[in-house]
């Protein structure tokens, strides 16, 4: 059985690396242009997309030298991706012999260690927006990159204080069984299913194409192999592997990413000769950064600016953040959503005791935080060592700057180092999408094995061999199911997918499993009330807000082209006409101008009805009024009579053992 | 079934839970609260406030950056104070609590 396994695993792994030698040709074909065209949203960073797109006017900036290109060396780089997939392999066949019952394959039995699950938790969370997105928002907009990045920490303080222990002592494998403790079961198991499967579905989603976008750009790999490639992964870590493999591989990418973040960090560094000061310094007296913000501030408000003025500038608010609501919305989403995030609630199940849940938390808060620190540093430093204009020249939206940083900064030591270190980050990246993708996977697949099948379908009744079977079958299904919605969704819109899975789980989850545990009245219908409206705001606010595509909005812009370009023509001398650019980009705009006049929004809307792009700040007290208020419409006495159980189980941990031994 | 049934009513009703429920609500929710407004005073403060964010405290590194910076460091002093106290009062209060009820 296991010998079948590995080679399973290693023909996969084979077929996997020799697809995507495969492909060099195709690649030197592509136009060198082609990887700045398309911008790369790594998910997670909803506002990257829509970052106001500051067109490089090569005329009167100091232009850097040359046009930059990101350019990973294929053998290293996949030399490295292999080593990754024969060490996550082993991991995965080593942890199939150990998964034998349902506790196995849901929470490793609960036999993780404290320390082992604080990586963990930082493996499952920081996705390659965290890795790539933040950095990349300082190198071009400074100071609000680095605000931006706050929230994703700050949230874990929820988590630690009000969600991890008292889950731990009152939950067992999913949301489910902390909802459906006092309440009537069936309803509330199968709405806390879904609700489990769409926030982990928007969130595979944004992932997914974030994956094949990001594999494409660094090694030429095409969009639909690299999503496959990383789904056969997926699928193969959680189906045979179950909670023991998907933590290992988060462990394994957590240890990655540090290691990755803390040499590039030194790196930049030591540029200063490790003078913080310096180096702050170095970036408000760079020429290309003063003219990169001077530039932004002039369109935006028509101020001119002095060079060390607009330097200074950088590291001030307000470049890039410009609705301060948008941003306390965010921050709600954030502090609460995280705490009702299905795929890390779980992973508190996975340790044996509350005070294993509370150690795991704080190491993982030290983890994430020290790597948003460093986050600046490599901002800051892609800034001055690579400027923004030649960030701008890869990337738009700067995802690239930190990868560029490493090839550049490598190779000022020596060429083949460049090679190297850019090759380890592009393997970090991989890793990164892996073990994020597993998490969400193996989630969902508990919502629908565990709580749908086992407790809805059979009554609770299924013996250990049913319910793994069902798992690793469901498992299945889930990756499947998220491969082909990773294929089909390549030119879809993803950046507003992150802000959702954000809001449903702060605005749903939250506010049901808060009042779950705290609250002595809350019963099943307040649960019911809670998930649906809470679910249905965020999901309804998010269709109409300005995450969307207003095809108006881009007959207006494509208008502006128009009208520029004709005015051109005009005052060219008689006879002469548009240069070939000019005149594409005039075919473009009119062709973008007849296909959008008429279009409206998928929801039939010609601009958008809410005006933020997250929803949180409406519909987290949504989420709060309806749980609450279906409670006190149906009063149930057995609901409230229960209270005691769940609160003194909660705070110390008594009758746990039974959840663990089953 | 054949595990220890515990009368849950009562063992919430004990003085010695009622006193670890209420140190442990007043410090998490209290926390709690302290370190979401110092957090959201993050954006608030650069949304509404940039003039103080601006100024410069050590060379050219203003108050807005040692104000975000600063967040991690509160963060992470909250999580370890917790812990302590976590570990040397709540714990011991459970322990004492659950060793004498089984």
């Amino acid at each position: 059985m296991t010998f079948k396994k590995i080679i399973i695993a290693t023909t996969l792994a084979l077929s996997l690396a020799a697809a995507a030698f495969a492909e060099p040709a195709k690649d030197a074909a592509a136009p060198g242009a082609a990887p700045a065209v398309s911008a790369p949203a790594p998910a997670g960073a909803p506002a990257v997309a829509a970052a106001p797109a500051v067109a490089p006017t090569p005329a009167a900036a100091p232009a850097p030298e040359k046009k930059r290109e990101l350019k990973a060396n294929k053998a290293i780089t996949l030399t490295m991706f292999a080593l990754i997939i024969g060490i996550t392999m082993c991991v995965v066949v080593w942890a199939a012999k150990q998964t034998k019952t349902a506790a196995d394959f849901y929470t490793a039995g609960g036999g993780i260690t404290g320390t082992q699950n604080g990586w963990a938790i930082a493996g499952d969370y920081m996705s390659a927006a965290s890795f790539l997105g933040i950095s990349g928002l300082i190198s071009l907009y400074g100071y609000d990159g680095f605000m931006y990045s706050v929230g994703w920490l700050v949230a874990y303080i929820t988590v630690l204080l009000i969600i991890a222990e008292p889950c731990r002592n009152a939950g067992k494998y999913t949301l489910g069984d902390i909802l459906a403790f006092r309440t009537n079961p069936k309803p509330v198991r199968a709405l806390a299913a879904l609700s489990t499967v769409a926030v982990s579905t928007f969130y595979l989603t944004a992932q997914m194409v974030g994956a094949g976008k990001l594999m494409a750009l660094l090694i030429g790999v095409p969009y639909k192999s690299a999503i496959i490639g990383v789904g056969i992964l997926m699928v193969l870590y959680v189906v045979f592997g179950g909670m023991t493999a998907t933590t290992w591989v988060q462990i394994i990418k957590a240890g990655l990413l540090m290691s990755g973040a803390a040499l590039l960090s030194v790196l930049v560094l030591m540029k200063s000769n490790f003078n913080i000061i310096a180096f702050f310094e170095s970036v408000v007296n760079n020429p290309f950064i003063q003219d990169h913000v001077s530039k932004m501030v002039l369109k935006d408000t028509g101020a001119i600016m002095s060079g060390t003025e607009a330097g200074q500038r950088f590291l001030e608010p307000g470049l890039f953040l410009k609705n301060p609501l948008d941003q306390i919305s965010l921050g709600m989403a954030l502090v609460l959503g995280t705490a009702g995030m299905p795929h890390i609630l779980m992973r508190f199940f996975t340790v044996p005791t509350a005070q294993a849940a509370r150690k795991s938390c704080i190491i993982a808060m030290f983890i994430i935080g020290s790597f948003y620190v460093l986050t600046t540093l490599l901002g800051f430093g892609a800034a001055v060592n690579l400027t923004p204009q030649g960030i701008m020249q890869v990337d738009k939206g700067g995802n690239m700057a930190t990868l560029i940083l490493a090839q550049q900064l490598g190779a000022d030591i020596a060429p083949v180092l460049g090679d190297i270190f850019l090759a380890f980050l592009c393997s970090v990246a991989f890793a990164t999408i892996l073990a994020v993708v597993s998490g969400l996977v193996l989630a969902a697949s508990a919502a629908i094995a565990h709580d749908i099948y086992v407790n809805v379908i059979k009554d609770g009744h299924a013996d250990q061999h049913e319910q793994v079977m069902a798992a690793r079958i469901t498992s299945f299904v889930v990756g499947a199911v998220g491969i082909a919605i990773g294929l089909m969704a390549e030119k879809a819109n993803v950046a507003h997918l992150v802000a959702l899975a954000f809001a449903v789980a702060s605005s749903g989850n939250l506010p049901v499993v808060f009042l779950s545990l705290f609250w002595r009245k809350f019963n099943t219908a307040g649960v019911v009330s809670g998930l649906v409206v809470g679910t249905i705001a965020s999901i309804g606010l998010v269709m109409v807000s300005p995450n969307m595509t207003y095809p108006k909005k881009v007959a207006a812009g494509a208008q502006n082209v128009i009208t520029a370009m004709e005015k051109k023509q005009a005052e060219l001398p008689a006879g002469a006409s548009l240069s070939e650019l000019d005149a594409k980009a005039l075919a473009t705009a009119k062709a973008d101008y007849e296909k959008n006049k008429d279009g409206k929004s998928m929801m039939g809307l010609d601009k958008p009805l809410f005006n933020l792009k997250n929803p949180g700040i409406l519909s987290i007290p949504l989420g709060f009024i309806a749980a609450i208020l279906g409670t006190l419409l149906f009063p149930s006495k057995r609901s409230e009579e229960m209270f005691d159980e769940i609160y003194v189980r909660q705070n110390t941990g008594l009758g746990m053992a039974k959840a663990i031994d089953h | 079934m054949a595990e220890k049934q515990y009368d849950w009513a009562k063992i919430a009703k004990d003085p010695r839970f009622i006193e670890l429920h209420h140190k442990k609500t007043a410090f998490l929710f209290g926390w709690w609260i302290f370190s979401t407004v110092y957090y959201f005073l993050l954006p608030i403060g650069a949304a509404y406030a940039p003039g103080l964010f601006k100024i410069k405290i050590i060379s050219v590194i203003n108050l807005g950056y040692l104000f975000a910076l600063s967040q991690f460091f509160v963060s992470w002093a909250l999580a370890l104070y917790y812990a302590k106290v976590a570990n040397n009062d709540f714990d011991r209060l459970t322990k004492q609590l659950v060793d004498e009820l089984q």
